[in-house]
Parts: C-alpha cells; structure tokens; sequence
C-alpha cells in the first residue's frame, strides 16, 4: 500500500501548509520532492505497523470465524470456516456475560475512582506548601514509573493473609481482628483489591496531568468569578471544569480503554490461574485460547472486547485529533 | 512558612482565615504522601529486614535492621543476570528501531502537508488503542509458523506495535512545538531540507528524543504477557523472573521484595529524570483545545 503511494506522481493539490519557497531554490524541484518525501518518511513506520499489527488484526477477525483448537495448532486438521458459530457460542453463554458485567463495573469504579480521586489530590497540590507539593509529587512519579509487576506483586505482599500489613494494621483498630482474612477467597474482596491497585497505579498520571492542565487557568477568571460572587464549588464548577474539560475527557476515555484491559494485575495476583469469579473479559479471552485451547474462541471474546471499546476509543481520538490540530 | 505572605499577595482571602486552612491542606497533603508512598515504603522495609522479621505477624512500621540477605537469595533463587541482559537486549533494540523509524513519520506527518495525512494520524492512533491482549493470540499462532516462538527477535518485532505508534505521536508533539521559521531561515540560507532538519530540527529535537526513548525503554522493559507468552522459562525476561519466587509451597516474600527492588529501582529512577519532559511534551497545547 504504502509502496504504490510513494509512487504517486506530483498531482496532489498545493499542499495546506506549504513553506513559503525559498527564493535561492528552483520552485519545480520542491514541489515534486514535497510529494513524494512524506511518503518514503512515512514508508518504513507503515511497514512494520502493517506486518506486526495490520497481519495479526486480520488473522484475529478470520480465526474468529474459524474452528481451531490443538489439532490446527499442531497442524493435524486444517482450520475450517464455522460461520458465526464461535460468537453464537461465546454469545449464548451465560458466564460470558457475567464477565462483561463483572469487567464494566470493575473498570468504571476503576476509572470513577482514579478520576475522582486524581482530581482532588490536583487540587489539593495547589493547596499545600512548597516543600510537600515536591514530596507528593515525586512520590507520585515513583509510584507511576513502577512496573506494573513489581507493583502488583508488592500489593500480593501487602494484603497477604497471614503476614500482610494491611491485615496487621486493621486489626489495629480495636474490635477487628484480621489477621488471617484471606482477600482473594472472595471474588468481589479481590477484585477490590485489584481496583485499589490500579487506581494507586493510575493516579499519579492523572494528577500530573491535571495539575498541569490547573497551572493554564487563567488566574484572573477565577477572580472575576470570586467578585462576581461564586464560592469555591462555584469557580470549580463553572471556571476551572469547563477549561480543563478537554483533558478530562482524554483522561476519562483513556482510563476506561486502560481499565477495561487490565490483565497482569488480575493474572498476577491469582498466580497465572484466575479463579472463574476473578476473569475479566481479557483474562477470559486468554484462558479460553491458551487454557482450554480453544483459540478461535478466544479471538471472538477478544474481537468482541475491541467492538465494546470502540465507542471510547471514538471520543478519544476526536479530543486527540482535536488537541493535534492546534499547533 | 511562608503563608503570610502567600496569602496577602493572594488578596482575595482574608489572611487571617487562611492561616488555619494552609495547615489543614497541609495535614491533607501530608496523609496523602504517606498513603501513595507507603507501597514503595513497604517495598523497600521489607527488602532489607531480616527473613524473620518480615513474616512477624504484627510487623513492626519502622526497620528492624539492615541486611542484604534477601538481594542475596534473590540472586540465587534462579538466574537473575539472563534475564536482565534478555530484557536489556529487547529493549534497547525496540528503543533503536523505534526512534528511528518514529521520528522520520513523525517528521512526515507534523513538517509536510499531503493526501492522506489525517487517514496516517488516524491509523496510528488507533493502532495505539488496539489491546495487546487481543494480539496476544494471533501474534502467538504467526510466531509460531514463522518458528520465531522463543526467540528474542520475535518479541522485538512484537514489541514495535505499541512502541512505534507512541514514538510517532510523542515526537510529533515534540516537532510542532519547534517553530518552522527556524528550518525556513536556514534554508533561505542556502539549507537544503535535509541540511535544515540535521542542523536545525535536530539539535532541539533532541532531548524530546532522549526523553521518549527512555519512556519507551521503560514501556519494553515493562512488558510481561508477550514476555510470558513468546519465551519459554528458559529464555524469560526480568518481569517473568520476578514470578520464580511464588511456587507451589508458597511466596518467599522478603527475597520477592528483594528483587522487586532491584527491578524497580532503576526504572523508576529513569522515569523521574524524564517524566517532568514528557508530561510537557504530552500536555502541550491540551488546553487550547
């Protein structure tokens, strides 16, 4: 595709942004090499995104329609059509759907609670002295440069059943004995402390974010919303929400397509095996293809996950799109 | 502190009810450094106490003492050294392939104006949003038919589709921040494009290169399902490493914490020399939008 693009004689219209011609140079010569030039820039990034990501996007959607298990794998059979055999199936079935209620609800308090939460701590920076704004934030760095894994299997330790910090500190408190409560015999406690750990991982993006986003609010609106008579509620609601609006939304819909593909943390915490009250829709689709064998499955949870998705990942590349059309 | 004076330049309060409020914000802050950090805290205490220490049922907040016993099991538990070298391989190598091949599209798509250009930035962007988990089975099966299951070249080439598109879009943000007069002025001085870029473009671009190449690097280094997936045991990386210490007669956690630390440490040390270049580079221009 990309090939026969750089081809493409020099019939493009005069191009939007054009630099002004330098006066030294004969114009002809710019114009051709102004045509062709992005393309061959662009040839070896197209390249390699077809082959590592367009093959294996195509090869998600036809094994999906497929039947393959072991015996395609190892080349005994060859794969066979099936028509929508694999949706139906993945469709029709009950715990299919208790997965996708249990991966909706899990990634939206996720995302309510890292932004809720993300937007207060914003706030309070621009409250707290100097000295501990540099505390927090480099705490908050440390703790957002830490591999998800060193993080998951730090928060395995910390709500250890028998010798967990967590357990020793709540039986602190007088009348709660906790030692030995084992939070993953349950899959709602687990997966709650699943959440806390990505919200503690995602946090520190968004307050980063927004407390750059807060420094660009023109510190005169605020005033005049003040003398105008808004209250602190006020000047936030009505001033600082609808300028900061544009990176709420891109933080919002990237924490939902974050979120709703968690799969480490789940995988990591059950230790390679998640229980059936712990699978989220990525651990299902992962379990259906390298567990059960079942890879054509696998791909349509997979591909079904993308469709749910697709909605949000629309509203972000329109704010990024946007946001990159300012220059 | 300070406060009186903040609060008097700041005008529209009354100092007087500022006082007070500037030491309960700071109680705030102060509750929320110690509850973010106490993960990394406790990372840290339970590397270096001593193995009984750290299963004490009431554990003691404070160290207990300095040892480096655990590093030292860590070390032994099960080859550490591989594992970093395989993982150092595959990132730099995703690292070299990616700014190269990244900042030339990323020069394409933010420095010339042509057909298809707004198709290009929709592809990458959408390609980044695309779950690695849903690649997962597909890139598995073709490594397989093309008998690159296990080697670290198979991985490498895995591990450009989400490096590559992030490049590109980070480096965009980079380029358009650099004002076109400047390559304009060298041309009119007898620059030719190429000229303009190497002794222009480049020079500024520069430390946006370095900060996401390492942002990149952490991204590779971090990486555990392909790691899982596309290697055998033998051939693991640092992140899967980390798994050898949980086996069926249970967690030896201080050792665990141990190597946590060692891969921690050095990654979050790189992440906040540079993370403070690339929020810039991240956030420029979100507000105008």
């Amino acid at each position: 595709m990309s090939a026969a693009d750089t081809t493409t004689p020099a019939k493009v219209p005069p191009p939007r942004q054009a630099p002004p011609p330098a006066p030294k140079r004969p114009g002809g010569k710019r114009t051709s090499g102004g045509a062709a030039t992005p393309w061959l820039l662009l040839a070896p990034c197209l390249l390699v995104l077809v082959l590592v990501m367009g093959y294996p996007l195509l090869r998600l959607v036809t094994l999906s329609f497929q039947k393959f298990g072991q015996s395609q794998l190892w080349g005994f059979q060859p794969a066979e059509s099936v028509g929508f055999d694999n949706f139906t199936d993945v469709l029709g079935d009950d715990e299919f759907w208790t997965v996708v209620v249990r991966t909706i609800v899990f990634a939206g308090g996720a995302v309510v609670l890292t932004m809720v939460i993300g937007m207060l701590i914003a706030l309070l920076l621009q409250k707290v002295s100097g000295w501990l704004k540099t505390l927090i934030n480099i705490v908050l760095v440390a703790s957002w440069g830490m591999p998800v894994i060193v993080a998951t299997t730090v928060f395995k330790w910390l709500f250890d059943s028998d010798y967990g910090v967590f357990n020793a500190l709540l039986s602190k408190l007088p009348g709660v004995d906790m030692i030995g409560h084992n939070w993953f015999a349950s899959g709602p406690q687990g997966l709650a402390v699943i959440m806390l750990l990505v919200v503690w991982g995602a946090v520190p993006f968004v307050v980063i974010t927004l407390s750059a986003g807060l420094t660009q609010v023109p510190k005169e609106l605020e005033e005049a919303a003040r003398l105008d008579g808004a209250g602190a509620w006020g000047v936030f609601r009505f001033v600082t929400l609808p300028i900061l609006k544009p990176i709420i939304v891109m933080l919002t819909t990237l924490s939902v397509i974050w979120d709703m593909g968690v799969f480490p943390q789940v995988f990591v915490m059950r230790n390679g095996h998640p229980e059936a009250e712990f699978q989220v829709l990525n651990t299902y689709s992962y379990d259906r293809a390298f567990v059960v064998n079942d890879y054509a499955q696998g791909s349509a949870i997979a591909l079904l996950t993308v469709l749910l998705l697709l909605g949000v990942v629309a509203v972000y590349m329109r704010q990024m799109l946007k946001i990159g059309e300012v220059e | 502190m300070s406060t009186a004076t903040v609060a008097t330049t700041d005008g529209a309060a009354p100092a007087a009810a500022r006082r007070p409020s500037r030491l309960g914000w700071n109680l705030l802050g102060l509750l929320v450094f110690l509850v973010a950090g106490f993960p990394l805290y406790w990372m840290l205490n339970t590397a270096f106490k001593p193995a009984k220490d750290a299963i004490d049922p009431d554990p003691s907040l404070l160290p207990t003492g300095i040892t480096f016993d655990n590093f030292d099991r860590a070390l032994n538990i099960a080859d550490f050294w591989g594992p970093v070298g395989r993982s150092l391989i595959v990132s730099l190598s995703v690292v070299l392939v990616g700014i190269v091949v990244g900042t030339l599209a990323a020069l394409a798509i933010s420095r010339f104006a042509f057909r298809g250009r707004k198709i290009v930035i929709v592809g990458i962007l959408a390609v980044q949003m695309v779950p690695l988990v849903a690649m997962i089975i597909p890139v598995f099966l073709l490594l397989n038919d093309l008998g690159q299951y296990d080697r670290l070249t198979g991985l490498i080439i895995t591990y450009l589709t989400f490096v590559l598109p992030f490049t590109v879009w980070t480096l965009r943000g980079f380029i358009v921040n650099i004002p076109r007069e400047l390559e304009e002025a060298a041309m009119v001085d007898g620059c030719s494009r190429t000229g303009a870029f190497i002794r222009v473009v480049f020079p500024l671009l520069a430390p946006g290169m370095v900060a996401t190449s390492v942002y990149a690097f952490i991204q590779a280094w971090n990486e555990y399902l392909y790691a899982l997936m596309l290697l055998s045991q033998k051939n693991q990386t640092a992140t899967v490493w980390l798994g050898n210490f949980t086996t069926k007669h249970g967690t030896e956690y201080a050792p665990m914490m141990a190597g946590a630390t060692m891969m921690a440490v050095p990654i979050v040390v790189l992440f906040l020399l540079v993370q403070r270049k690339m929020a810039a580079g991240l956030t420029a221009g979100a507000v105008k939008g």
